[in-house]
């Protein structure tokens, strides 16, 4: 026994010293400290790539401003787009999921606790890979430098003809490391999804996060490995002589960018699919009521996930495709907006006849189903392809994006970490502060992200350092600049919150919010072995039956 | 000319115009769509709050509606299959549109950091600045652009005259637009190229019949030769900017930059970097990065007295 | 307890799912999950393959230099029933036949690595075709030398099972991550039918 141990050592308490923590945390293969883990790795890699955002909005103030010079700008963009989403994004995706899915499906922990520990470590030292590149990126010859390519390194940008040096290296291992440790993540999710439910737990009576996940950890093994492979072959391109994406010897740059983006647009399916897993757990608890229509959410997420596979080349709308390839593109662009339209009329099906509690999950929630709307409507603009070919490339492409990631990603997660921070520290975080951190930031969100469509509509590209006035870009960029010092801001007051509830928060209990999922029966936080006994369900609410014993949804389904 | 603002909102060519028209299409359906379902989100946000009499009782529990599924998928689908139709018709429109035999051919070759024009039928090199003709509808004469990259991948974009086209090396990529009116249309390289993607600006003169014609002339020309400036020639001969430049009827046959030839003819200099006076001039030839930082022309290290006669040199090439 | 509680304790203390309640194999599931991420990355090398076909510039060309390797094929494919096998004797407790198998596979495998040794000599030597030479090179041992690298980390693994197996420690009851491990060696054989044929009949 652990105390003993202590005993033994002639410690003066029973509590561990900070190197006994320490270790206890750096080898750990419980599921609920990998989880947080990663979390707490992706939220330092949030404040690094938010300052670099920042640098980027002050240069581009006021046109012709020299804040930093086009070297630097370069690396910033490129580093901010690979962090947020190989270090921030996925990470804090595969956290959460780490974190709750053992719990959720009744399980003791994943299906493979060590291979959990490698893949986070793995994800973890390639994220400091990808940082070192900034004190020895260039190698022997100049001072460091990171990565300047975009955070999609199309080729022969890359080669060694034009990216000399080991900047664009530092990048491609990085992203290839992380990537392994992603897909052995998946492997983990999807070993404990499939094999490790509790009984009574049917693959009908699993909660939506443990469906979506399984999902995205699917999607995860045939989206992230075409990048990885890709890379292998650059890498063969700038080590070994090989030609693949070498236009000089009969190589095909556009190889690279069909390689890249059978990747990219699953990927941020991928990105996506955990957070709408978070608002199917999140929108039924604060409306009271169960999820709309389970069955077609199922159905739904899956066709997104097939359907997904086959629009990537509408990031390649201006390559000069054919007029065939165009429009089919187009067609499965058009088409996956169904699925996904389908999905935000069930989140307002589960609110409608609800009684809502506007705690701050559920100010999230509501936020992200506006924004996430909004979204998807500029995603089909640019799904007309002759609409894009002025779109794709500018400003209104970045406004786009954001407002998914952003709006809808980011969003989700607070929403998420309001809701789920009771079960994991045993206490409630702030709403006062709460909400002061969801009006700044919806604020701060906004005066950045729709303003920004504008500038692409006028004309402006992205990815240029600097830009010409008299283009009435000005007035735009500045406004743009404004909400992102706002939303700093608002990062800081949740920062702030996470770590004073930390110590000064309301005590949680077991089940705060009156929820109905598994975790809920366990304390806050849960023991190391989640259930003193494995439980057995009879329904898709466990915990609504306990409480319901005269109308159990078992009755239901 | 002074250059208009670069919305896409403004077209003054074919393809722009198609993409406009179908963008208020999409951008009205898209629009209903969002009012639509944000007005639902409020009504049932506001009518379906919980009040404090609700305490400690569940509302009905629902568990779904197959009719309305249907419905909702149903609806949208619809949607889907209009708008496919109406964009479908526009995307071969502008792709597959035959090309009349009297188009006005221009090879567009990308380069890091400038954009070499070279017009085929005309015998006629340039670089940044385009020159068109009008088009009259009466008689079409629109340009075809022939985009080929000779190094990295490009973008061009004139918003008010097209939707942009990437240009890729080993790739040979085709566009086509027909001004309705002259003017100075710009525009900038669209698909991040290095250090300087951010200064490779482009910049399209739309010309009357007669202007292009008098352009056309006087950019066959070979470069005008002046003994005033024999000191300044020779500066340029033998400062190595031959090895990269050149100047047609001099010894100066270098392809990795600009043809100087007629660089007077051009409002800019480094690409849209700055204005076509002697001081930029001046500036740029003694230190490029002090203009665009990174851009591949070496800074030659003349002297004050080089670098001036160098300018007046270049102050010839009409 | 009333009827049917929702949330109910089992009545034995041990956390084994009650025998109605079974659930796939975690290590088969694991092992198909690594299987389908790896044919993916394949999938992507074998599309680069095929579409680089025919676009060299110049230098040798399949059907200039290229052999096809029927007695290595044969060899390989083999081990698949030789592993196959020797796993089934596992099952039964029959050690010494499984080792024999077992060998047998790493046999055949060690003699396909061989084969391909062989041919890259051959190659690089006698026709002067290298990565770098021209985009079938460059191809060519990618693809080819990708599926080297995961025959050899194959034949790593069951390097280290024979070992252990040597000592007595591969029994019965190791037989489920045994078979798993067979997967993998069946999965490196179905890449080399895919490999061969594009490489082989296709690309010539």
């Amino acid at each position: 026994m652990a105390s003993d141990v202590m005993a033994m050592h002639g410690a003066q308490t029973d509590r561990p010293t900070w190197v006994e923590t320490l270790h206890a945390w750096v080898t750990t293969v419980d599921h609920k400290r990998i989880g947080l883990l990663y979390i707490l790795y992706a939220l330092l890699f949030l404040v690094i790539a938010g300052i670099e955002a920042l640098v980027m909005r002050i240069q581009l103030l006021s046109a012709h401003n020299d804040f930093v010079s086009p070297q630097v700008f370069n690396q910033m963009f490129t580093m901010h787009g690979t962090t947020m989403i190989f270090f921030v994004a996925m990470p804090i995706l595969f956290g959460f999921g780490n974190y709750l899915v053992p719990l959720m499906i009744g399980a003791r922990d994943m299906a493979f606790p060590r291979l959990n520990a490698f893949s986070f470590w793995l994800s973890a030292v390639s994220g400091f890979v990808l940082y070192f590149s900034f004190l020895g990126g260039s190698g022997l010859y100049g001072a460091g430098t990171a990565p300047d390519v975009g955070w999609w390194a199309y080729a022969p940008l890359t080669a060694r003809a034009f990216s000399p040096g080991s900047s664009s290296d530092y990048w491609t291992i990085a992203v290839l490391v992380s990537g392994f440790g992603s897909v052995a993540a998946a492997v983990n999710l999807i070993a404990t999804i499939v094999c490790m439910r509790c009984p009574g737990m049917t693959l009908g009576r699993m909660p939506l996060l443990a469906w979506l996940y399984l999902t995205m950890s699917l999607m995860v093994l045939i989206g992230l490995t075409p990048l990885s492979a890709a890379q292998l072959m650059l890498l063969a391109d700038r080590y070994l002589g090989a030609h693949f994406f070498d236009t000089q010897a009969g190589g095909s740059a556009t190889l690279w960018m069909h390689f890249f983006w059978i990747f990219g647009h699953p990927e941020v399916y991928i990105l996506i699919i955990p957070c709408f897993a978070f608002m199917s757990e999140i929108i039924p608890v604060f409306s009271r009521k169960p999820i709309f229509g389970y069955p077609v959410m199922v159905a739904a997420t899956v066709c997104i996930a097939f359907v997904s596979m086959s629009v990537w080349a509408h990031h390649m709308f201006t390559v000069g495709m054919n007029s065939y390839a165009n429009t089919f593109f187009m067609i499965t662009t058009m088409a996956v907006g169904v699925p996904t339209g389908i999905k935000i009329f069930n989140w307002l099906g589960t609110m409608w006849g609800g009684r809502i509690q506007f705690k701050t999950p559920m100010l999230f929630a509501i936020a992200f189903l506006f924004q996430f709307l909004i979204a998807g409507l500029t995603g089909i603009m640019m799904a007309a392809a002759p609409f894009d070919w002025q779109l794709s490339l500018s400003y209104f492409v970045v406004a786009h994006f954001h407002y998914v990631i952003v709006g809808g990603i980011l969003f989700a997660l607070f929403a998420a970490f309001y809701y789920w921070y009771p079960k994991v520290t045993g206490r409630m975080l702030s709403e006062r502060l709460g909400q002061l951190h969801f009006w700044l930031f919806v604020l701060g969100f906004h005066i950045t992200f729709d303003p920004m469509h504008f500038a692409g509509l006028l004309g402006m590209p992205r990815r240029i350092y600097t830009y010409e006035p008299g283009r009435g870009w000005d007035a735009i960029n500045l406004i743009v600049s404004i909400g992102a010092v706002i939303q700093a801001v608002a990062i800081l007051v949740f920062v702030v919150n996470l770590i004073l509830s930390y110590w000064k928060g309301a005590r949680a209990g077991k089940d705060p919010w009156d929820a109905w999922t598994l975790e809920w029966s366990v304390s806050s936080p849960p023991p190391a072995y989640n259930f003193a006994s494995i439980p057995t369900v009879a329904s898709r609410r466990p915990l609504w039956d306990v409480k319901h014993p005269d109308d159990p949804d078992s009755r239901y389904e | 000319m002074i250059p208009e603002l670069t919305s896409i909102f403004a077209p003054a060519s074919t393809p722009a115009r198609s993409i406009v028209d179908l963008s208020f299409f999409v951008l009205t359906i898209t629009g209903i769509i969002f009012v639509v379902v944000a007005a639902l989100l409020v009504y049932a946000i506001v009518k379906f709050r919980g009040r404090a009499s609700d305490a400690g009782s569940e509302p009905p529990q629902v568990y779904g509606s197959t009719q309305i599924e249907l419905a909702w998928t149903v609806v949208p689908i619809l949607i889907v299959v209009i708008l496919v139709a109406a964009t479908a018709r526009v995307i071969h429109a502008i792709q597959d549109a035959p090309q009349p035999p009297s188009a006005l051919e221009v090879t567009v070759i990308g380069h890091q950091f400038w954009w070499e024009f070279r017009y085929p039928q005309l015998g006629i090199v340039t670089a940044n600045e385009l020159h068109v003709p009008v088009n009259d509808p009466a008689r079409p004469r629109p340009t075809v652009l022939t985009l080929l990259s000779a190094d990295t991948d490009h973008s061009f974009w004139i918003p008010q005259l097209a939707g942009k086209t990437d240009l890729i090396p080993n790739r040979i990529n085709r566009m086509w637009i027909d001004p309705d009116r002259a003017g100075v249309f710009v525009g900038q390289c669209a698909q991040y190229c290095g250090t300087q993607h951010a200064k490779m600006l482009l910049r399209v003169s739309v010309d009357s019949a007669e202007d292009f014609d008098a352009w056309s002339k006087s950019q066959q020309q070979a470069a005008a030769d002046s003994s005033a400036v024999v000191d300044g020639r020779r500066v340029f001969e033998t400062a190595a900017c031959i090895n990269c430049h050149t100047v047609r009827g001099t010894a100066a046959n270098g392809r990795f930059g600009p043809d100087l030839t007629h660089l007077m003819s051009r409002a800019t200099i480094a690409s849209g970097g700055a204005d076509n006076t002697p001081e930029s001039l001046r500036v740029w030839l003694r230190d490029p990065d002090a203009i665009k930082p990174g851009s591949l022309m070496p800074a030659m290290k003349l002297s004050d007295a080089e670098l001036d006669a160098l300018v007046r040199y270049m102050q010839s090439l009409r | 307890m009333t009827a049917a509680p929702a949330l109910s304790v089992p009545v034995t203390p041990a956390d084994n799912a009650s025998p109605a309640w079974s659930l796939p194999d975690r290590g088969k599931v694991g092992m198909m999950c690594f299987i389908i991420a790896e044919s993916a990355i394949f999938t992507i090398v074998v599309v680069a393959y095929l579409f680089y076909l025919g676009k060299s510039l110049s230098g040798p060309t399949p059907r200039d230099v290229l052999e096809t390797p029927i007695f290595y094929t044969i060899c390989l494919l083999s081990s698949s029933v030789t592993i196959h096998l020797a796993v089934t004797r596992l099952k039964r407790d029959a050690s010494l036949s499984f080792l024999a198998l077992w060998l047998l596979t790493i046999v055949l495998g060690g003699l396909f690595m061989y084969g391909t040794a062989q041919e890259w000599r051959r190659l690089i030597y006698e026709h002067g075709l290298t990565i770098s030479t021209n985009l079938f090179g460059t191809t060519y041992y990618s693809l080819v030398g990708l599926h080297a690298f995961h025959v050899t980390v194959g034949l790593v693994m069951l390097a280290v099972v024979l070992l252990l197996g040597l000592t007595g420690r591969v029994r019965v009851a190791q037989s489920a991550r045994v078979d798993v491990l067979s997967m993998y060696w069946h999965f490196v054989d179905v890449v080399w039918v895919v490999v061969f044929t594009v490489v082989y009949v296709i690309g010539r």
